[in-house]
Parts: C-alpha cells; structure tokens; sequence
C-alpha cells in the first residue's frame, strides 16, 4: 500500500488537496477530467516528470538538488535517436546506450560532489549548461527522428487481445493483479506482526482499507481500459508504476534508503554512525541523471523525434512537485509517493485549467502560487509553538513524519 | 535584608496546549544578589525565565511582574531589554564570522550620522572587555576563540545594554573548570557593582559557591525558596527538593573487579585538520581493561575529544603515527564503519549535531548505527527492528510513549540514553563516552551512570571523557590527565581528588 500503516499527515493533506482539485475541475468541465481519454493521456504525457521526480527527492533528501536533468534528458536522447537513425543500430540497443550514457553522466556528476566536494547546485548548473550544449553539438539543433518500434515500446499502449469484453483485458488483468497483490501483501504483514505478538489493526479496518483501495483500483482500471479502442494504459504508466514501487521499497525499507535520510538529516551524525556518507551522495545524483535518461527517450518516443528544445524547464517541475509533495529544503525530509501526487497536483492543475480555457500564462502564474503556497502552509505548520489546528494533528498522530513508511 | 526588591514574579501561570508548563509560580528576587533557580530538566526553569524576558509576551500567561516596583507588561524581548533585563541563553547567540566587538555591538551600533562609529565601536569594546577580564583583540573573529572566552562576549554585550537584571541558563555548561570558575568569578563580582544575576544551573557545587538564595523548582511549582544567609545548604537538600526524592547513591559501587588489558594505544599522534604545526595528540600512549571505566581529564582545548575522535576511525585530524592494539591484535581503524566493525563505539559530546537526526523516531535513531543487524540483504525488518527499539526503550528506561516517538521531542536525559542504546546496540567491547551527563538533570545523570557502570560489569571497557572532575572521580577507576595533547598523568581515581587532576590538567600555570 502506497501509504502503509502509519501514513503522513503530510501526504494526506497534500492527497486531499489532489482530491479536492480533480473533483473541482471535473465539475467544471462537465466531466471531461476523469473522462478516460484525458486520464490516459494525463499519464502519458506527465510520466516523464513524475519519474524525474522520484530521482529528484532521493537528491533532494539528502540535501542536494539537480538542475541539468533537463539537459541530461535532452543530450541522451538526441544521441539515442542519432544512433538508430544515423548510426543504424537496432533500437533495443540504442535504449542501452541511453541508459549506459545515464550512467556515465550520473557518474561524472556524482563524482563531483561526492569525491571533490563540489556543491549540487554548481555542479549541476555546470551540466545543465554543458549538456545542453552537448544537445546541440550533436544533434547539431535539428529534429532526428526515431524508430517506429522504438516508439511503440516507450509510448505505446497496452495490446487489445482476448475476448471482446468491452474493455481492454490486459489493462483489466493488471488491475485484477494489483488487487491481488495488495490483499496478499497486507493480509502476509498482518499476519507477521501477529506471529510476533506486535499489535495489529482490528480486522475490520483492514477489510475497510482494503475495500476502499480495491474499489479505487476498479474504478481507475475500469477508466483506463475503457479508453479508445487503441489507446488504453500506457507502457509509460507501467514503467512508472514500476519506479514507483520499486524506489518506495528501496527508499523505506531498505539500508540504502535509511542512509539517504540519515545524511540529509544530519551529515555529520549520519558519517560517526558509519554512514558511507560520499556514496550516498554519489548515488543519489548518479540515480538522478539515470532516471533523466529514461525520461528523456520517453519523452522522444512520444513526440516522435529529439530536438534542440527538449527537456527545458524540466528541472524546475521536478523540484516544484517534490516540494509540493512535502519535502524539506535542508533535506533529511520527503517520500516518493508524497512526490508524486505533488506531479500530480501540477499535472492535474494545468490539464484542468487549459481544459476550461486558461491561457498558459495565468496557467504558469497559478501553478508558482500553488507552489510557494503549499510550502508556505508546511513551514506555518512547523513553526514552533504557535497553534495550529493541522500542527496539532500531527502532533496527535506520533511518527507522523514523512519519513516514515510511505 | 536592606536589599530592595528588584523583581517580583507573582502566581505565574502558563499553559500550553495540553500541558501546564507553570503554575502559580512566584520568585521574589532581592537586588545584588545571585540568585539561583533549580529543577530538573523539564521542570519549568527555561519557560519562567521566557515569561520574565518577554519571550512569552504579556497576555499569553497569568500572573503579574513586578519589577524595580512598577508592574511591567512586556511584549517582546526588546521590551525587557530596554528595562535591563537581559538573558544569555545556553546557546550562545553570536555570529562566529563577525569580530568580537561587532558582536557586542550587534543591532546596537553607535553610529556617526548614517554611518557605524567604528572607533566607538573599538575604543567601548576594549573598555567591557576589560571588565569581564577577557584579554583578546576587539577584532578578533568569534569564531577563532573558545567558548569560555565567547560566554564571556555575552555578558560584555549584556554590560553594553546597561544590564540591571542578567539571566544566566547554564552558563557553565559547556565550559571546563577553570573557564566556569572565571565566569563565576565574573559574576560574583558584577555583583559588587549592583548587577543582580539570576542563574539555572545543573551544577549544584556551582550552585552553593557563588548563590545568595535558591529557588527549587518542581514540575512547573515553587517547591521552596532557600536564603543561604539564614544557614548552609547542602547539595544533597537541593536534590532532594528538585526530584522529590532523596537519590541514594549518586555514583554506582565499583565492582572492583577489572580485567585483562584488552584495547592498547600506542604512540597515537594526530595533527590538527587545519595547522600543519599543531599537533592535537603527541604520542599519546593508554590502556583499557575489561570491566574498567577509564577516566579522561584535561582543560577545554587540551585535546581529549580529538583523541577520541582519531581513535574512531580518524574522525578527526590527520593521523601521523601510532598503533591501536585490541585483544593482542594490532587492528586497522581508519574508517567509522572500520571502528564499528572493531566493536568501538564513539559517543559524542555534541548530542544534537554529532549524536543523532532529530528527524528520527526513537526506533530509527536506536538501530542507525548498524542497521545490518536487522536487516537481511540489505532490506530493513521492521519487526527486528521494532524489537530491538523497544527492548532498549524498556532497558534504559527511556520515557517517551513509544518508539515512533521522535527524538526531537526528547529531554536531554532521554535523548541521551537514544544515543546510549544506538551504540549499545552496535555489540561494542569499548564505549568512548565523550561528555556522557552534559545538559542532563540529575535524575537523568544518575540513571546514566548506573547504565554506564552496567556496561563495565558486562565486561566492556569505557572511557568516560568529562569536564567535570566529581563525575570522573565518582564514576571512573582509573584517570588519565591530557594537556595539551599529552597525556600527563596516571590516577587510580580512588586514590586521586580535585586538587591533584588539576595540578596535572594545567602543570604551567596561565590558561
């Protein structure tokens, strides 16, 4: 479960706050918001952000930023695309050089600051101006195409295969496979605190939980796989979900995960209690330009072609929903799933809004006060001994820190 | 008795929500006089002298002041400070970049026109810094003098502000010996000069030498007030007032019973991170036995945490030479996790910023240290992991309702015993305790002690580093004396007092 036993506060309130923005824009446009056509492109188009995202808190956590992920996007893919285009490799190969060039770039950058102890915003300033210069040396600022698999891979859609049911059966068998896995996972954990005598929820708020998740994964896989004929969950939704998970396990459960906020929390304390803590730096920013490179060929699949232009501002969304998603500037504090609905909050905000006819320009005047709003509420909240009635909750609910189980 | 009254606190009430921080406090305080406020942690010290200052403004607490017999109504801390009520806070408010005068003269600058009088500024500078006997350069950046000598800053600046009334909280705390005598000293004689002092103090010793009348404060009440003028008064009354119980022993029995040397240092030599010249251990050369507390005394400076800290895995400086040798084996440690992996274990003395991440709950901070233990392939069992925390949380009597607790909302007692259990749970077999009972109440010190004896008759070996002398007398068997890097003496401790660490702490005489 994406929120686990002990979920944020945090996370609800800024949940809520989705909640409250996608029924007011379904309202206004007449149900055009959660019609299935515009939630299957809201995942197809935003998944690329909402994965730059994941990387971003892992950085952001421990206490650094990326600003060239914009520009690691754009020189990785116009080099994918040369290379099926120009150079003539097959296109499975041309992914594994984007991702090993990933890799070379998150290296080079972490070494920077890790090993010579070069902050993140200079380093990354560095490589947003470099590789966006690289971008344009080599692509030599023209359009360059990509392969037709290529594209039916990174921005296809889920096959219409099996009976005619209405639906699309494989984006319903992998809602049928979510349910599942959830039930399973939660009833196995139940079961294991119990085993051990630790205390357990009383069944009927599992059974409850457990409803109200299932139902919601109906609903939005009955959503998904209504779409079009053709058009149904994306790959890049899946690919995401995959991430998603993944990075939630990896940043909550496991050792590494605890080491990213033990350094942003407090470097030194996190060094004496044998923390690695120049490794931990060095893979949260080489992470970072890994995951740029999969944004960036997802980001070529769906438009079809890499140019000189791609990729800009990117960075800037990333930060925009990890902040919204309740992560702290000083580090130490933030979850990928609270990143996530923060990308989703801009994406929905700016889907919403263009839906009912707000030029770009309010769109982006709008979307910076949401921004600054949001972490202004965060930081009121935190403010010491002035009363407030969400402080106060939390206070309530012990443990209710993000960085606890998301 | 001729004195007046410069201030009256009057059924002093303040509440925050869910708790009642004060109640119907009053504190009557006689001009020229030091007057002292007791209580353990927690006990409501901080919050009266907030109320007093204008920290709490007036309206947000019950109760009146009365102060120089006019009742006062502050609403800010300007307020009180320009009625010379001016509190130093235990963490010190300087900026360490800015000089010594600058910072007396912060937010205070006589200026010329629109511009900073520099020369006032210098010449009035050099003026207080004579009168808190402090022989430093105006110009002198804070950051390059120690924190005796910046404590002393602070008062120079609450002098400048023409200062009536100066709040003391722990004033000492930080400071070894004979920098808290100077203080003490200090204020002892602004007392002469008409300066009344109010002073929060743990150290009770302190307490007796310099107060006039001490007031006892219990769970946000006035448990008594005592006028040392109408009779002594000793520590152990005081304690008894604070906790509300008279504590048996304060230092647990030595067992007696120590082991076989088992951890051995030898020629440990380390320059300082930033002087090639300056060499923070010369040659310093000691052992541990198993069962054994080993005591490390020195002055402020003399270089016992950087000892401490290039011995665990050289966390500090740069290691020039020297040999650490574990059960008959020379062992390798140039790395923490190297250390942790040796069974060292490195207790600092700066809890918040070295000791945890007070972003964590108690059960987080609890296994950080070596989160394998709960782990397998590298994924976290929360129900190891919660068992450990609560098994400690249980064992140390750490109080807070749970484990999900964080540790930010811990008293100093308690976070401490977070830190104990944190390297505890690492399986050491030597424990370097650096400043273990610093800031804590004494409640908390003694249960800290009793943990830290435990530890020796499990077998491990400690070394207990602390400025203040009872402490290593009562609790250690054995004191090494460290000057200027340089081991200087050896002690039994039960044969060893004040007088001859001292001799061995500072053997020159001056600073």
């Amino acid at each position: 479960m994406l929120f686990g036993k002990k979920g944020s506060l945090k996370e609800f309130g800024i949940l809520g706050a989705l909640i409250v923005i996608v029924l007011a824009f379904q309202l206004a446009t007449n149900g055009t918001t959660l019609s299935s056509g515009n939630v299957i492109n809201l995942v197809q188009s935003q998944s690329y952000i909402l994965i730059l995202a994941i990387g971003m808190v892992m950085v952001i956590i421990a206490g650094h930023i990326d600003l060239s992920v914009g520009s690691v996007a754009a020189f990785v893919s116009v080099v994918v695309a040369i290379s099926m285009t120009d150079w003539g490799i097959p296109w499975w190969s041309s992914i594994l050089l984007g991702l090993g060039l990933g890799i070379a770039i998150g290296a080079w950058q972490g070494f920077w600051v890790a090993f010579v102890g070069v902050p993140a915003f200079i380093v990354t300033l560095a490589g947003m101006l470099m590789f966006r210069g690289l971008n344009q040396l080599v692509g030599q600022s023209r359009g360059i195409g990509v392969d037709s698999e290529f594209v039916a891979l990174l921005a296809g859609y889920l096959p219409e295969i099996g009976p005619d049911t209405g639906y699309n059966n494989p984006t319903l068998l992998l809602g049928l496979i979510a349910i599942v896995a959830v039930v399973v996972l939660e009833l196995r954990r139940r079961a294991r605190r119990q085993s051990v005598g630790a205390e357990v929820a009383p069944m009927w708020v599992l059974v409850t939980r457990l409803v109200l998740v299932a139902g919601v994964i109906v609903a939005a896989t009955l959503l998904f796989a209504s779409g079009r004929p053709g058009t149904s969950f994306p790959h890049s939704g899946i690919l995401l979900a995959i991430f998603v998970l993944a990075y939630g396990f990896l940043t909550q459960r496991t050792t590494l995960g605890r080491h990213i906020y033990a350094v942003g929390g407090n470097r030194r304390a996190a060094e004496l209690s044998g923390v690695r803590t120049r490794w931990v730096d060095f893979f949260v920013m080489a992470n970072m330009s890994v995951l740029a490179a999969v944004a960036g060929m997802l980001w070529i699949a769906r438009s079809q072609a890499a140019g000189p232009a791609d990729g800009t501002g990117w960075e800037l969304d990333a930060i925009a929903a990890v902040f919204i998603g309740g992560a702290a500037v000083a580090g130490g504090i933030g979850t990928v799933a609270g990143s996530i609905i923060g990308g989703l909050v801009m994406a929905v905000l700016s889907n919403g809004l263009f839906a009912i006819g707000t030029g770009s320009d309010w769109i982006q005047v709008i979307k910076g006060l949401v921004l600054l709003i949001a972490v202004a509420i965060d930081v009121l909240n935190k403010r010491q001994g002035r009363f407030s009635i969400i402080g106060l909750l939390q206070r309530g609910m012990r443990g209710s820190r993000a960085a606890d189980p998301a | 008795m001729a004195d007046p009254v410069i201030l009256e606190m009057r059924g002093i009430t303040k509440e925050f929500p869910g708790v009642r921080a004060l109640e119907d406090v009053s504190l009557e305080v006689r001009k020229g006089r030091i007057h002292a406020i007791c209580g353990e942690n927690g006990a409501g010290k901080s919050t009266l002298m907030k109320v007093l200052s204008g920290v709490y403004p007036h309206g947000t607490f019950d109760g009146e002041i009365v102060y120089q017999g006019e009742p006062v109504a502050f609403g800010r801390i300007n307020d009180s400070e320009r009625a010379g009520i001016v509190i130093i806070h235990q963490e010190l408010a300087l900026v360490p970049e800015l000089s010594i005068a600058e910072n007396i003269f912060l937010g205070n600058e006589p200026r010329k026109g629109v511009a900073i009088d520099w020369d006032a500024v210098h010449v009035r500078a050099t003026e207080l810094l004579a009168r808190v006997g402090l022989d430093e350069d105006p110009e002198t950046p804070i950051k390059h003098i120690g924190v005796g000598k910046q404590q002393l800053v602070e008062i120079a600046k609450a002098l400048e502000k023409d200062v009536r009334l100066l709040i003391l909280d722990e004033p000492t705390a930080a400071l070894n010996e004979a920098d808290s005598q100077h203080l003490l000293d200090l204020i002892v004689g602004l007392k002469g000069k008409g300066v009344t002092s109010i002073m929060i103090s743990h150290k009770l010793g302190e307490i007796e030498q310099v107060a006039d009348a001490i007031t006892i404060i219990r769970d946000g009440r006035v448990v008594e007030t005592l006028d040392i003028e109408h009779g002594a008064v000793d520590e152990d009354r005081i304690i008894r007032g604070m906790v509300g119980r008279t504590l048996g022993h304060r230092f647990p029995e030595r067992s007696g019973a120590a082991g076989d040397v088992f951890f051995e240092v030898r020629d440990w030599t380390v320059q300082h991170p930033l002087s090639a010249e300056r060499l923070v251990a010369k040659g310093s050369s000691f052992t541990v036995r198993r069962g054994e507390i080993v005591g490390f005394a020195g002055l402020m400076g003399a270089g016992r945490t950087e000892l401490a800290m290039s011995l665990f895995g050289r966390q500090y400086g740069t290691w020039l030479g020297g040999t650490i040798v574990k059960d008959g084996q020379e062992i390798r440690v140039r790395s923490v996790p190297e250390a942790i992996e040796h069974g060292i274990a490195y207790v600092s003395e700066d809890r918040k910023a070295l000791g945890l991440n007070l972003l964590d709950t108690i059960k987080r901070s609890v296994v950080s240290a070596k989160l394998g233990k709960v782990s397998t392939a590298g994924v976290v069992d929360p129900i190891r992991e919660l068992h450990a925390a609560e098994e400690y949380l249980k064992a140390l009597r750490i109080k807070a309702p749970d484990v999900e607790q964080g540790v930010d909302t811990l008293s100093g007692g308690n976070q401490q015993k977070v830190v104990l259990s944190k390297w505890m749970f690492t399986d050491p077999d030597l424990l370097i305790l650096d400043e273990p009972t610093r800031g804590i109440d004494v409640g908390a010190k003694s249960e800290i002690y009793q943990i830290i004896r435990q530890l020796a008759d499990q077998g491990k070996g400690v070394i207990l580093i602390s400025s203040e002398l009872p402490e290593l007398l009562g609790l250690a068997d054995r004191i090494y004396t460290i000057f200027e890097g340089r081991i200087t003496g050896e002690l039994p401790a039960a044969e060893a007092d004040q007088e001859m660490l001292m001799r061995r702490m500072a053997p020159t005489k001056g600073d």
